[in-house]
């Protein structure tokens, strides 16, 4: 028996492994199938044998071979019998084999339900491990029967590696047994809460796949799923969760909101990024957004939000506002309620009021939006109020009857003074309703409103408007009183003003009491005049004569420059930096622009714009960093004059001016709707005008379906000054490159690149020298360790005189494919050159004249130029090449260095001892010397050492003292005096080159450090 | 997961794992038409296709294949997912793993597997517990080849 074992393992040396099959095959390109047929012989045979070894590796090779595609289902028990071998090797090799070739009809399976209910319960859980993973693979019916409780009592096991596998495994099994199901199930909800992450997952897997055969018996773990989708942190289980859910969705539909808000959150949010690049694609998607907006969670409400600011059109924008309505009624919460103001007033504003077609319902949306409660943005709508009224001529009337009623109706929103914003629109209300005063229905009315008691309580910058808007009604008031043949009604208005402006003129505010001061003073001489019955109304209203209109914030290029002043001329010396021509526009409008101010035509300037734009463009183009805007936007815009021949639509006058109270933004939409329709009927009759002029016409058809953006025209227009545009457009040139890196150009430096193994191969025998009359030699190992080739270099360098050096490379295959189309390149320096046919670039690589087959050793010569030898050098190059494989082939590539040391650039030249001695007396030889240490050798083997690696012969030699001579290549002389007293080592050296001579001495010290 | 293939470009396979049982002739025959739609695409086209009623996932690694077969239901991003972390795990085995590793060391690359997915299912996500167990079983080979 012992005598079998042994020759059992005599035998196993001579048997083929898996490597060597593989590799067989691989050598056997041309008669596979005859290779292998006898492998499979060999197979049969060493499946014969006692020996569990040799079964085991003839079992690995019939897996590979069945992978081939060869048919092993003979060999079947054989696998069984690997399977239950006791030593883990092999039973691995046999549950591989097994899962690998066993299908349900394979009949040995039944044999293998003993053993494999043992290795499951096996103390090691490797084998437990090895058995589920088999048994995942060739589970039957029958094995998932008889194994199935087993298996159960594994997913308690105490270690989580076996019971994620046995829960995994469960679920083959309840597909072979459907039966077990019922009963597992209690353990595999509890794997739920595995206190392993792996096994957690590993349940739900299985019940993310059961629930989407049967979702309804699933329903009930919802709860517990969720409650893990909130903790998990493991990507994998959430994605499987996820899927769950969407299985059990169409029976709960509950589940949809309280797990797919998930979901919801990231769709809004890569929404919105997509918006970005393709607004389009989004849009359509609008109602499903405008649904988020009821969605519970607030954050993904607010994503919505976000998505609907760039979602708006000029078609969808009332719709989409009027639904924000309703959810600013609805919210709760001032912080979204905030958030919703601020969008709407976001979305309604943005691009310059570009999706309002109807102001009218804008003013309305703002007045509504007053009678939010306990807002922060009361100065928010103000200020749109105000933008709104001055730019919009048409609507002022509209939006003076408003905020006369807002004023009429301030106690409404002032309710509670010290927590309320809202009162800011107050400020807005009675400046435009003083401006624009001309437009009031009953101007006295408003003149009360904004002189009632309560008006005090308002904050202080709110009643200095009061007070000098007061002022501009009392004028309007004035004149339309003094037209009256009754007098009184003047003189009661200026009563009015004297009883009630005290009470300003006592603010603690400085502004409200200078301004109400000034202005009772005034209305005090008014009444004296009145009294004497002078018509003073034309006067009063000199005081506020005049139109304010928007002005733009370039509106500054339209002043003539006063004659005599050169507005490019410096006043201080120019600072070294130019500054940024482009400023932000910051306010839109200017209150205290003076009358004389209005934009004027200049023809004086023509010219000098001309050259500011030329030398503007100049510039741009030289800066590399300037996006040009698109020519299309390069119109020219000076021919027009000014403001006044802006077109301005009228107003559309169906809409009613007058509404009675507060008014309802709603009707507008409808009234809208009406406006757009009776639009494009009219279009549509003049289109058949043309049609009918034009017969023959390339009039477009156009029918009544849904309207283009450009269909709609605005009710009313937002004055935008014209010469505003040029610079916006420029605004869209971007400079996308932060200043502070332009400024810092990339210094170019060589990177030391991180050394490869070649390098280190390199430095680590660059001393190693053999002797050869007057040649060096070099020998440099190069070792390539990359995936299974294996190449070494040996570079030779053989120098020459002059300045030429040949260098010859000895290349190695030492790998085992086929290395052909080999090119060697080499970086040039200053001083070293690779010379290079004729008619070749100085970066083309040389061809290396030969292929090399696999342990094949060839030898190429380069020659390089050499200038200067004083120092030593490195080269840095490149070796490419294909490696060809019976399959494949792919380029590489090699990088290494080649190292010209100084001691390489000498020649061994005999000396003799008088002419040496000649030499030194001459006096052209600058002196140097170096002491080595601790040099354990015999003088003679340091004499040897010096010759041999430096290319030195010795001139004379006594006792411990010896004379050495070299000579470069370009006629340097090089004399050492080498003494040695115990261990250490002096060496006088003289050389007409001292750099040569350091460096050479450099090298020598570095070849004694080494031994 | 129904099964995953790794194949060479030249259209060898090496490496099959099959979740389903199949016969051996059916195996071949899915194995042959897959390999054939796969090879003919070009890189530039997505690493998805449906193919019969499932949907197969592959994805290129230099000369290599990797392709696995999921049901219409599975997310093709997760096993595209999949396919990159055994990719990972191989590479962390063999240390920057080329196809000739997968060629000699098959049994390793099936034993890998074998801890990562198991019936089909991700079965450790963990790439360190996967090496943790492969490392351990390795070891307790070695021990075993010796007594």
């Amino acid at each position: 028996m012992a005598l079998k074992i042994v020759k059992g393992s005599i035998d196993r040396m001579f048997d083929k492994n898996l490597q060597d099959l593989v590799r067989g095959i691989r050598n056997h390109k041309e008669d596979e199938a005859k290779y292998i047929s006898t492998c499979i012989d060999e197979i049969k045979q060493e499946l014969k044998q006692d020996n569990i070894a040799v079964k085991a590796n003839a079992v690995c090779k019939l897996t590979y071979l069945q992978m081939l595609g060869y048919d092993v289902s003979w060999a079947a028990f054989n696998i069984v019998e690997v399977m239950s071998s006791s030593k883990f090797t092999y039973k691995r090799i046999g549950y591989l084999a097994a899962s690998q070739c066993f299908h349900e009809s394979t009949d040995v399976i039944m044999l293998t339900t003993n053993q494999i209910r043992k290795d499951l319960s096996s103390p090691n859980q490797y084998d437990t491990g090895v058995a589920l993973t088999g048994l995942s693979c060739f589970v039957t019916p029958d094995l998932a029967r008889d194994l199935a409780n087993d298996i159960m009592t594994l997913m308690s096991h105490t270690k989580p590696y076996i019971r994620k596998k046995a829960v995994l495994i469960m679920y083959k099994v309840f597909l072979k047994y459907p039966e077990s199901l019922r009963p597992a199930f209690p353990r595999l909800k509890e794997k739920l809460e595995d206190p392993d992450p792996g096994v957690q997952s590993a349940a739900v897997n299985v019940i993310c796949e059961l629930a989407r055969r049967n979702p309804k018996n699933y329903l009930s773990l919802a709860p517990l799923f969720f409650k893990l989708m909130t903790s998990s942190t493991n990507n994998w289980v959430l994605i499987k969760i996820i899927k769950l859910f969407g299985a059990l969705t169409p029976l709960e539909p509950r589940l949809v909101y309280s797990c797919v808000h998930v979901v919801k959150y990231l769709g809004l949010l890569a929404m919105s990024k997509i918006l970005k690049t393709h607004p389009k694609s989004v849009q359509s998607h609008k109602d499903l957004i405008l649904q988020c907006l009821d969605d519970k969670d607030e954050s993904i409400r607010l994503r919505a939000l976000d998505l609907l600011y760039g979602m708006v059109s000029k078609k969808n924008l009332m719709e989409i506002v009027k639904k924000l309505m309703l959810h600013v009624d609805k919210a709760e919460g001032t912080t979204y309620r905030d958030e919703l103001l601020t969008k709407i007033i976001d979305i309604c504003s943005q691009s310059n009021y570009q999706y309002i077609t109807n102001f009218e319902w804008y003013i309305s949306i703002l007045v509504e939006l007053t009678r939010l409660e306990g807002t922060r943005h009361g100065h928010l709508i103000a200020s749109q109020m105000l933008d709104v009224a001055i730019r919009v001529k048409a609507i002022r009337a509209f939006a003076v009857a408003q905020m006369a009623t807002l004023l009429d109706n301030a106690h409404l929103l002032t309710g509670n003074m010290q927590r309320n914003g809202i009162c800011e629109v107050l400020y807005a209300a009675a400046w435009i309703c003083g401006e624009f005063s001309e437009h009031l229905e009953n101007p006295m009315q408003t003149l009360e409103a904004m002189l009632r008691p309560k008006v005090a309580t308002l904050p202080g910058h709110i009643q200095a408007v009061y007070v000098q808007n007061a002022a501009k009604l009392f004028a309007t008031v004035l004149k339309s009183q003094e037209g009256n043949t009754d007098s009184t009604a003047a003189q009661e208005t200026s009563q009015l003003m004297i009883d009630r402006l005290p009470l300003f003129v006592q603010s603690a505010n400085l502004e409200v009491q200078e301004r109400a001061s000034c202005i009772l003073q005034l209305v005090k001489y008014i009444q004296k005049l009145q009294q004497k019955d002078v018509e003073i109304a034309e006067e009063v209203n000199a005081l506020f004569a005049g139109e304010l209109n928007p002005v733009a914030p370039k509106a500054q290029k339209k002043v003539p420059v006063p004659e005599g002043l050169d507005l490019d001329a410096w006043i201080n010396e120019p600072p070294s930096e130019s500054e940024s021509e482009d400023e932000q526009p910051k306010a839109i409008f200017a209150k205290e622009e003076p009358k004389h101010s209005r934009p004027r035509h200049t023809e004086v300037d023509e010219k000098e714009l001309a050259r500011r734009r030329e030398a503007r463009k100049q510039e741009q183009a030289n800066n590399p960093f300037y996006i040009k805007a698109s020519p299309s936007s390069q119109k020219v815009y000076q021919d027009t004059p000014g403001v006044e021949h802006i077109p301005v639509v009228q107003i559309d006058l169906s809409v009613p001016l007058k509404v009675p109270g507060l008014p309802m933004s709603d009707q507008y939409v409808k009234l809208e709707e009406e406006r757009r329709q009776k639009e494009r009927a009219e279009k549509k009759k003049k289109e058949k005008k043309k049609r009918k002029e034009k017969r023959s016409g390339r009039g477009k058809k156009h029918d009544s379906g849904p309207e283009s953006e450009e269909d709609i025209t605005p009710a009313h227009q937002v004055d935008i000054v014209t010469e505003e545009m040029p610079e916006v457009n420029s605004l869209d040139i971007l400079y996308f490159v932060p200043l502070a890196d332009s400024e810092k150009l990339p210094v170019r430096s060589h990177r030391e690149t991180p050394k490869s193994p070649a390098e280190d191969g390199d430095t680590e025998n660059a001393a190693l020298q053999e002797p050869k009359k007057k040649s060096t030699k070099e020998k440099r190992e190069k070792k390539k360790d990359k995936d299974r080739d294996r190449k070494v270099y040996d570079i030779q360098g053989n120098l020459q005189d002059g300045s030429q050096v040949v260098v010859s490379v000895i290349f190695e295959n030492k790998g085992d494919s086929f290395l052909k189309s080999m090119e060697f390149n080499v970086l040039d320096s200053l001083n070293s050159k690779l010379q290079r046919p004729d008619g070749s670039g100085p970066h083309d690589g040389l061809t290396v004249p030969f292929q090399l087959p696999p342990g094949v050793s060839n030898e190429a010569r380069f020659v390089f130029t050499v200038q200067s030898i004083i120092m030593p050098q490195k080269l840095k190059g490149t070796l490419t090449f294909i490696v060809k494989n019976e399959d494949s082939s792919t380029h590489e590539k090699l990088d290494f260095k080649l190292h010209f040391t100084c001691t390489s650039y000498l020649i061994t030249t005999p000396c003799y001892s008088d002419a040496f001695a000649k030499l030194l007396e001459s006096g052209d030889l600058k002196g140097s010397s170096v002491r080595l240490e601790g040099v354990n050798m015999p003088f003679h083997h340091l004499l040897a050492r010096i010759c041999f690696h430096h290319h030195f012969s010795v001139v004379e030699r006594i006792d411990s003292c010896a004379s050495m001579y070299s000579r470069s290549i370009q006629g340097h002389h090089v004399c050492l005096l080498v003494k040695t007293s115990g261990q250490t080592v002096s060496i006088d050296a003289k050389c007409d080159e001292p750099t040569l001579l350091g460096n050479v001495l450099d090298e020598i010290k570095q070849t004694f450090s080494q031994c | 997961m129904q099964f995953m293939l790794l194949f060479s470009r030249q259209g060898k396979l090496r490496l099959q794992k099959w979740y389903v049982p199949l016969s051996d002739k059916e195996k071949k025959k899915i194995t042959r038409e897959l390999v054939q739609t796969v090879l003919a695409r070009k890189p530039k086209m997505c690493s998805f296709l449906e193919w019969r009623d499932l949907k197969i996932v592959y994805k290129r690694y230099a000369s290599l294949y990797f392709c696995c077969a999921i049901e219409d239901q599975d997310n093709e991003l997760i096993t595209l997912e999949i396919i990159h972390r055994y990719v990972e795990l191989l590479d962390k085995y063999f240390g920057s793993v080329c196809e000739l590793d997968i060629i000699f060391n098959f049994e390793k690359a099936y034993f890998i597997l074998d801890e990562f997915l198991l019936g089909g299912e991700a079965q450790e996500t963990s790439k360190k517990n996967v090496l943790k167990a492969i490392e351990q079983a390795d070891l307790l080979q070695e021990v075993s080849h010796v007594g």
